[in-house]
């Protein structure tokens, strides 16, 4: 086995007293899909924003292709292969959308010429390239995501962390976004997925990680962590006992 | 490309009006005015390279435009040396300037930012009014003999002003036009819009602000140099002062920060609203032009957000209208 594309070791965030993050562990390989779920609290942003450098970490290492990022902001983290999305849609509202995409492709191609032939073959993928000329403002709430995609995907990421991209969808949407995340690891990109859309996330996901208060309590197939007792407690309360055998 | 040939044909329109229209006007006050509107257009569309573009509000502006003005000046009193290159050396000077204040300040978002300028501007007007060496509150006077092209100050005929100030304004509009069409200016529009989704894209903030930042001091800075030729008598309050650097701002806010053509016309509007108050009311009348741009601010918030520049915008085209890439924010 090749040395993983992101190693997290013991990340801790706090926040004064809180600590949202509590020694999180995990790997992540070449063009695998990583669900990250828990509870409203349970830390999964807060992990989101350390990886892409919007927080500094308090303790712990970042490893990414072996060189530790933690602590690196937004842009170097960019810069080095790592994209994201946002749970509350960002798109540059006074620009048309591939003006949005152009913005990312930017990262590698600077000259606008280039850049708009580059960020029209992102809309495509993201099936947005009639739109193009729209402004982004006038995007639907779906449209408005699979815009953040194609930009995030324009900066031609080795890891892409998607926040919520299905929250809010309709199911034939869920369906449209499930197809679209297979497509992106289709071209050898990891993805990290936070999502609380189960029927999206189950079929998508390699391996599914449980933060519950801020630690990890579950990483394995999705199955696996749909049977286990902790994750089934950490949803459902104390008293609830998983049926079966 | 209809628009494009369009948009040509106005250009063309509009600097063939500007070339001739003084020789029309023969009127000294007339022109004069002339003269104020280009200078007061130059300051807007540098302004707005910072404040419109990358939406950096800035309020102390003054602090590079004097910088240019004492620059050239000093130079020019001190050691001789001609005020064209006096004119580069405080662009350089206010670049510098622009820099060290802007990596504090721009750790500041929003209004914040806005009043970090302000003080800044307040501070630099305090240091040369109690600078000895620089004239102090007294100002500076340059000497006012004819000395042409090569000396900068024309008595004989004060229409080369104009065309200096013309020129200025070309080159200032093309440098904007140069950076809306580059990265810089999608780079601008997106820390302006979402400045950490720009982050998250591989746009560094502080390193884009100061680009913008730098241009826009450069170019302010030209137009002081400017000034000092055009008056020659300086002090810190004609080139220093937050009421100034209020004006350059309004001018683009008035017309429509965010496009190239904006601040000219807002500098046009502001410029005639001084005049006619000052023909109409006379001295008498100090602060009735204030009381007219109040007036216009709330009128084009109420129904033209946007700017002046609305006006002659045509609706909003619907979805899917091929403006992409292309003609980024830029407008008529």
């Amino acid at each position: 086995m090749t040395a993983p594309l992101l190693e997290v070791q013991g990340l801790t965030k706090r926040f004064g007293g809180l600590v949202a993050n509590d020694g999180v562990s995990f790997t992540l390989a070449a063009g695998e899909i990583l669900g990250l779920i828990g509870p409203n609290g349970a830390g999964k942003t807060t992990l989101f924003n350390s990886l892409a450098g919007f927080f500094p970490p308090t303790s712990g290492r970042i490893l990414l292709d072996g060189a530790d990022v933690a602590g690196l902001p937004p842009e170097r983290i960019a810069a080095r292969g790592v994209a994201r999305t946002f749970q509350i849609v960002r798109v540059f509202r006074s620009m048309t959308v591939v003006e949005n995409a152009m913005v990312g492709v930017m990262l590698h191609t600077k000259a606008p010429r280039a850049a708009e032939r580059l960020a029209r073959e992102a809309l495509a993928f993201a099936g947005l390239e009639r739109r193009a000329g729209a402004p982004a403002a006038q995007l639907t709430v779906a449209e408005q995501k699979r815009l953040e995609v194609a930009r995030a995907l324009a900066t031609r990421p080795r890891l892409l962390l998607l926040d919520e991209v299905m929250a809010g969808l309709t199911p034939a949407e869920v369906q449209d976004a499930v197809a679209l995340v297979r497509n992106i690891r289709g071209r050898g990109i990891a993805c990290i997925v936070v999502e609380h859309v189960m029927e999206g996330l189950m079929p998508l996901a390699d391996r599914i990680l449980v933060l519950d208060d801020g630690r990890k309590i579950a990483d394995g197939t999705p199955a696996a962590v749909a049977a286990d007792p902790a994750v089934i407690r950490a949803y459902l309360g104390e008293d609830h006992r998983a049926p079966g055998p | 490309m209809r628009g494009g040939r369009a948009r040509a044909a106005a250009i063309c329109g509009a600097a063939a009006v500007a070339i001739l229209l003084p020789l029309a006007l023969r009127q000294p006050t007339a022109r004069n005015t002339l003269v104020l509107m280009l200078m007061l257009a130059q300051l807007g569309v540098a302004w707005n390279i910072l404040g419109g573009y990358a939406g950096q509000m800035s309020l102390g502006h003054a602090a590079f435009y004097g910088t240019g003005a004492y620059v050239s000046t000093a130079l020019l009193l001190r050691l001789g040396i001609s005020p064209w290159l006096g004119m580069a050396a405080g662009a350089a000077a206010a670049t510098a300037l622009a820099l060290v204040v802007g990596w504090p300040c721009f750790r500041l978002r929003g209004h914040y930012f806005a009043m970090a300028t302000i003080a800044v501007g307040e501070i630099v007007q305090a240091i040369a009014t109690n600078w000895d060496a620089i004239g102090g509150a007294v100002g500076l006077t340059l000497p006012v003999e004819e000395r042409g092209l090569a000396g900068f100050v024309f008595n004989v005929s004060r229409l080369p002003y104009y065309y200096i100030a013309l020129g200025l304004l070309a080159l200032t509009l093309l440098v904007n036009w140069a950076v809306v069409r580059s990265h810089l200016g999608y780079y601008f529009r997106a820390i302006k819009d979402e400045p950490d989704a720009a982050r998250a894209l591989g746009v560094s903030l502080t390193r884009y602000k100061l680009a913008a930042i730098a241009l826009s001091a450069a170019l302010t800075a030209a137009g002081g140099t400017l000034y000092a030729q055009k008056e020659l008598y300086i002090d810190p309050g004609s080139v220093l002062s937050t009421g100034l650097s209020i004006r350059i701002s309004l001018a683009a806010i008035l017309g429509g920060v965010g496009t190239i053509s904006g601040p000219v016309l807002g500098a046009v509007v502001l410029t005639g609203i001084d005049e006619a108050s000052r023909t109409v009311f006379g001295g008498t009348g100090r602060g009735t032009d204030l009381v007219v741009y109040g007036l216009l601010i709330v009128l084009i918030a109420l129904f033209r957000p946007e700017g002046l520049v609305g006006l002659f915008r045509a609706p909003r085209r619907g979805q899917g209208a091929g403006r992409a890439g292309g003609a980024p924010g830029g407008t008529p």
